[in-house]
């Protein structure tokens, strides 16, 4: 399978990334060119296996860890915010959010 | 059959969001109290910051466990935390953890009565799923020209999200289901359940069709903070529906937003590529593991259920279901009239007087049960001194005026003494008042007496036959009783006299 | 004790010679410091030694108190993914810029201040890689690229590539890296010094900058397997509190069996590692060090993986999968860079990570979000999940027939700058003898085994079972007390 121009206007705003037309293009060939080494991929039977989270999950089941529910957090918001953007009032300002 | 509105049946389908009554987050040690000043209750994981991880609390876990018990559904023994991945000011990490192919909590329903014209019926909603997820933080658009002001604070909370079948054939349906659910988690205490604060967000999945044709395309009315807009929503958005409908306009599916100022309902500027979330398996946490020995040590310490105690007063009781639902509205309603018909023994009357008088009082006063300033062992008295033959009813609810207005509330808890206290407490006033019951044969004779002799002509007329005479003669006597003769009495002696 | 031959001495040596008082930590600092003058090889992304030398003294106050740790006053550098309170943190990255995190990486404290229980460690700062760890030439920092010690014309490797080239420049005396599909495996080789990357889970990713996050695993680089050993004790336990995916696996001694005897060690060659893509020079040297493990008595036993190759396109998938969604929270709004112009919201999420973004970066972004989108996550990233376990159980079989697991780290020595610049699936197929133990989550080390053409280093690579770390370190020592390739250094250094 390879890719289209489509393909790549339709991910690159998905992922949020401005492309220009050349990067676009360079993008487009190179994608294409690693989906060559991704048939060999397809061609594997894997019926029946349990896809791996965890690599240790190979050889013991790994569960998620549960903590106790205590509020143990101090508020570290100055700390938290140096190095934001755009900050006024304690509030992240971001350009006007439309609904 | 469901009722249909201009020949069009309403399919409806809820999606609600529960805050669950955590001390801190879902995946950080953060706090959740409502209402903190911006951003000081979101910790480095709540901001996304570079190098952050989410680690599960085990609070928001055993809540989804209470829910699935509650509602009878099935407790996944493994389930899967994804990654739903959209751009978003309000969503630090660029994607939401939530569940998606393996949700914790699976299938269940919920039922309860609603009105049909006479009669009472009781529905069920089946309940597809319900999972954990974490909530977004706040965009305020106020008073900052042009830009928005995010708030991550709520970012994190632990959410519950309840998603029902497409069970729902009318908003009445609707708003009767959301309030059930309501109950349901404020009862065994997962949620606040505060709508105003966001605690219980319900969004509503509506779309109409002609009877036994194919589903229609739904839109979806999001965030009905309270019953009362989710009915106007629902019942703007089923009229709109149709309209265009009947206009010739295909209803294209929509995220709505319903404006209590116009009543309307109005479509969202849709999040681009909405459609395409991108969901993975988290590869930060790895599988929710939930053993049978954990399900069963939650059931055990969860309080007995609305449901549950509803058919336990049926049995007990022997109350009818109708009355029993009545009385588990709150559990503060249900502790109420159990401590009152253990007090009284009168189970039945202990029922009617808190579902008529004492519940009258109270939205007379818009006050909640725990205010009530009677309190279950007085009435417990009232009732016991009624049923003894004591005082009649008129003279009870005499009594109960009184100490309503008194508003003396002894001490709880209720203990045998407090019953003891109670009953001599309503003695004295009792005695004071003079309400006693007239059960001197003697002196009520004689008062009969005076009064036949007063009234010759009813007595003429009940003798010839006419029962309706007897009427006449009652009334003066109860009041030459002052009203503290035994009515029964009453009649049976003026039966003897003119027999 | 002369401070002229500081930077020569190794992580033991300097703990040692400290602990005596034969020098103070903050001559060690400021020795080693003078050696950063001019950032050689481009080698470090920030550097304050304000900062180093209050670290260094408080090191001698422990020191003198005798309350020191393991490594007290001995100096380190991070890679800049581990995320620092008193140093910027970029992770090679534009988008990062002048970042500074509120809090430390987890094994930057486990190596650092004492007070906080760690081993004492003075920080000479942050190390140059490759933008969020993705690359393995270190061609891909914003922030230039890194010279090879032993030929500046050629590539450190990567992604750890400033670490890799940082020790073996005598800039620092050992460092932290990062890997993911090879990070310090491969420039550990490509420069000539000894890297160990443990078993996923052991070491904390708490304050690693995500790019993988089933892949991700940090771990020492320094000159000698002693120097690795001395260090991965002190970083690797479990974070049960912090990271979700750390094992509940105690700290372990890893120099305690350093010494122990090979003697019957079974060590598999697996043939899929010695194709015809394997460069002559390099096979000739990994081969001697093989005849070198036999005369330290240890068998060779022939193995096989029969789906390396697949590793490829697997880790391809995989990685950027995860890395399309770890690297989301890049969007402008919380931290770092933000773009001067543009017309809405979505227009500043654009223009932000176009600007803020490198090209490897934004590749593996496009192909992430691409094979996760809608109608391909089946068959491509749940496919490669399948595929990593049966990866992972062609392992467990092997480690039926032998204990360690040997072969070459990369096809080739350091290659030259520029040379796949345009070809980056060049540089995937590169990595095809790190990927296996990688998606298996295995631990694995790279040793100097031996130079190849122009003098350039070789490295061995070994690979242990689960948890085995202890036994890959004490085969590394065993052989570098019998060679000396580890005690080369670049001509000039």
């Amino acid at each position: 399978m390879s890719l289209t121009p489509q393909d790549i206007a339709r991910i690159a705003n998905l992922a949020r990334l401005e492309l220009q037309p050349d990067e676009s293009e360079r993008m487009l060939t190179q994608i294409n060119g690693f989906f060559g080494i991704v048939e060999a991929m397809q061609a594997v039977d894997t019926t029946g296996i349990e896809p791996m989270a965890h690599p240790v999950a190979a050889i013991q089941d790994i569960t998620l860890r549960l903590r106790p529910d205590v509020a143990s957090e101090p508020n570290q918001r100055d700390l938290n915010q140096r190095s934001a953007p755009a900050v006024e009032r304690g509030l992240f300002l971001v350009p006007k959010v439309i609904e | 059959m469901s009722k249909l509105v201009q020949g069009y049946e309403v399919v409806i389908g809820f999606e609600t969001h529960a805050q669950l009554s955590t001390q801190s987050k879902i995946f950080s040690r953060a706090p959740v109290a409502f209402g903190a000043e911006p951003n000081t209750q979101a910790c480095a994981v709540d901001m996304a910051l570079p190098g952050t991880l989410p680690v599960m609390n085990v609070g928001a876990v055993e809540r989804a466990i209470e829910f699935g018990l509650a509602v009878n559904a099935h407790i996944a023994e493994r389930s899967i935390f994804a990654r739903k991945n959209y751009f978003y000011p309000d969503l630090p990490k660029g994607y939401q953890i939530s569940q998606f192919e393996i949700p914790v909590v699976q299938g269940g329903e919920v039922s309860f009565f609603l009105e049909e014209g006479k009669e009472t019926v009781r529905k069920t909603v089946r309940l597809e799923r319900a999972h954990l997820e974490e909530d977004a933080g706040k965009s305020l658009h106020e008073d900052f020209i042009g830009q928005s002001g995010i708030d991550l604070n709520r970012a994190g909370t632990p959410l519950l999200e309840i998603v029902t079948q497409p069970d729902m054939r009318s908003s009445d349906e609707a708003v009767a289901y959301a309030k059930e659910l309501h109950k349901i988690v404020t009862w065994v205490g997962i949620c606040d359940g505060n709508m105003q604060e966001g605690s219980f967000r319900c969004d509503a999945n509506v779309s109409v069709r002609k009877p036994g044709g194919p589903l229609g395309t739904r839109r979806e009315i999001k965030n009905l903070n309270s019953f009362k807009f989710m009915q106007q929503a629902i019942d703007y958005e089923v009229r709109w529906q149709i309209d265009q409908i009947e206009d010739g306009h295909a209803i294209q599916q929509a995220t709505v937003l319903f404006d209590p100022d116009t009543g309307e309902t109005r479509a969202m500027r849709t999040k681009e590529d909405a459609a395409d979330y991108r969901y993975f398996p988290d590869p930060d946490l790895p599988p929710l593991v939930i053993g049978r020995g954990w399900v069963e040590r939650v059931k055990g310490e969860m309080a007995e259920l609305p449901r549950v105690m509803a058919e336990r007063f049926v049995k007990d009781y022997a109350l009818p279901e109708y009355d029993a639902t009545q009385l588990t509205q709150s559990k503060a309603v249900a502790a109420y009239f159990e401590a009152t018909a253990k007090a009284c023994g009168q189970p039945k009357l202990a029922s009617n007087w808190i579902m008529g008088e004492v519940s009258r009082r109270l939205n007379a006063s818009e006050m909640a049960i725990e205010q009530a300033p009677v309190s279950a062992a007085q009435l417990a008295a009232v009732i016991t001194r009624i049923q003894d033959g004591t005082i009649n009813n008129n003279a009870a609810k005499q009594i109960f005026d009184l100490l309503w207005a008194a508003g003396r509330i002894l001490g709880e808890p209720l203990g045998a003494d407090y019953v003891e206290r109670a009953i001599s407490e309503i003695d004295e006033i009792i005695e004071a008042k003079g309400l006693k019951q007239m059960n001197d044969t003697g002196e009520l004779e004689k008062i009969i007496d005076e009064v036949l002799a007063a009234n010759p002509k009813n007595v003429e007329e009940f003798k010839a036959g006419n029962t309706k005479a007897l009427n006449g003669l009652v009334g003066p006597i109860m009041k030459a009783s002052k009203g503290k003769a035994n009515p029964g009495q009453v009649n049976a002696l003026l039966m003897k006299k003119l027999g | 004790m002369t401070t002229s031959n500081l930077h020569d001495m190794t992580v033991a040596e300097l703990a040692q010679a400290l602990k005596s008082k034969q020098v103070s930590a903050v001559e060690v600092a400021t020795g080693f410091l003078a050696r950063l003058g001019g950032n050689p090889h481009n080698t470090f992304l920030d550097i304050d030694s304000e900062v180093t030398l209050a670290q260094a003294q408080a090191s001698d106050a422990r020191l003198a108190a005798g309350t020191g740790g393991l490594l007290e006053g001995v100096p380190v550098a991070h890679k800049d993914v581990f995320v620092t309170r008193d140093f910027a943190t970029t992770a090679g990255s534009k988008i990062l810029t002048g970042y500074r995190s509120p809090f430390d990486a987890t094994l930057v404290q486990k190596l650092g201040a004492s007070a906080q229980g760690g081993a004492g460690m003075v920080s000479l700062g942050k190390l140059n890689c490759d933008e969020f760890a993705m690359g393995s030439s270190n061609e891909n920092s914003a922030f230039g690229k890194v010279t090879n010690p032993w030929d500046t014309a050629r590539v450190p490797g990567g992604s750890s590539g400033g670490s890799a080239a940082a020790v073996a420049a005598r800039l620092t005396p050992a460092a932290t890296g990062t890997d993911t599909g090879g990070s310090i495996r491969q420039p550990a080789s490509f420069c000539g010094i000894t890297g160990i990357k443990p078993t996923y889970g052991r070491a904390s990713r708490y304050g690693m900058i995500a790019y993988a996050s089933s892949l991700d695993q940090g771990g020492p680089m320094a000159r000698n397997a002693e120097d690795c050993a001395l260090l991965l004790s002190a970083m690797c336990g479990p974070d049960l509190d912090r990271d979700s995916t750390s094992l509940d696996v105690a700290a372990e001694d890893f120099t305690a069996s350093l010494n122990q005897s090979l003697e019957g060690l079974r060590i598999g060659i697996p043939k899929e590692f010695f194709g015809e893509g394997l460069a002559a020079d390099v096979r000739a040297a990994v081969d001697s060090a093989l005849r070198e493990y036999e005369k330290l008595g240890a068998k060779l036993v022939p193995i096989s993986l029969p789906r390396t190759e697949l590793s490829i396109p697997v880790y391809y998938i995989i990685a950027p999968a995860e890395a399309s969604s770890n690297l989301s929270r890049f969007d402008g709004v919380k931290f770092g860079h933000r773009a001067k112009d543009y017309t809405d919201l979505v227009d500043m999420y654009k223009k932000t990570r176009a600007e803020g973004f490198g090209n490897e970066v934004k590749r593996r972004i496009m192909t992430g979000a691409y094979v996760l989108s809608h109608g391909y996550y089946d068959a491509y990233y749940l496919q490669a999940q399948k595929i990593r376990r049966m990866i992972a159980d062609d392992f467990q079989r092997a480690f039926t027939e032998c204990d360690v697991i040997a072969g070459p780290v990369a096809p080739s020595v350091a290659w030259k700058f520029g040379e796949n610049a345009n070809d980056p699936v060049a540089d995937y197929l590169a990595d095809i003898f790190t990927l296996p133990a990688s998606l298996a989550g295995l631990p694995g080390m790279s040793l100097p085994a031996g130079f190849g053409a122009q003098g350039m280093p070789v490295g061995l690579q070994l690979i242990g079972n689960y948890f085995k770390e202890a036994q890959l370190l004490n085969a590394a020592h065993r052989l570098q007390q019998a060679t000396d390739f580890h005690l080369q250094k670049p001509a000039g250094v």
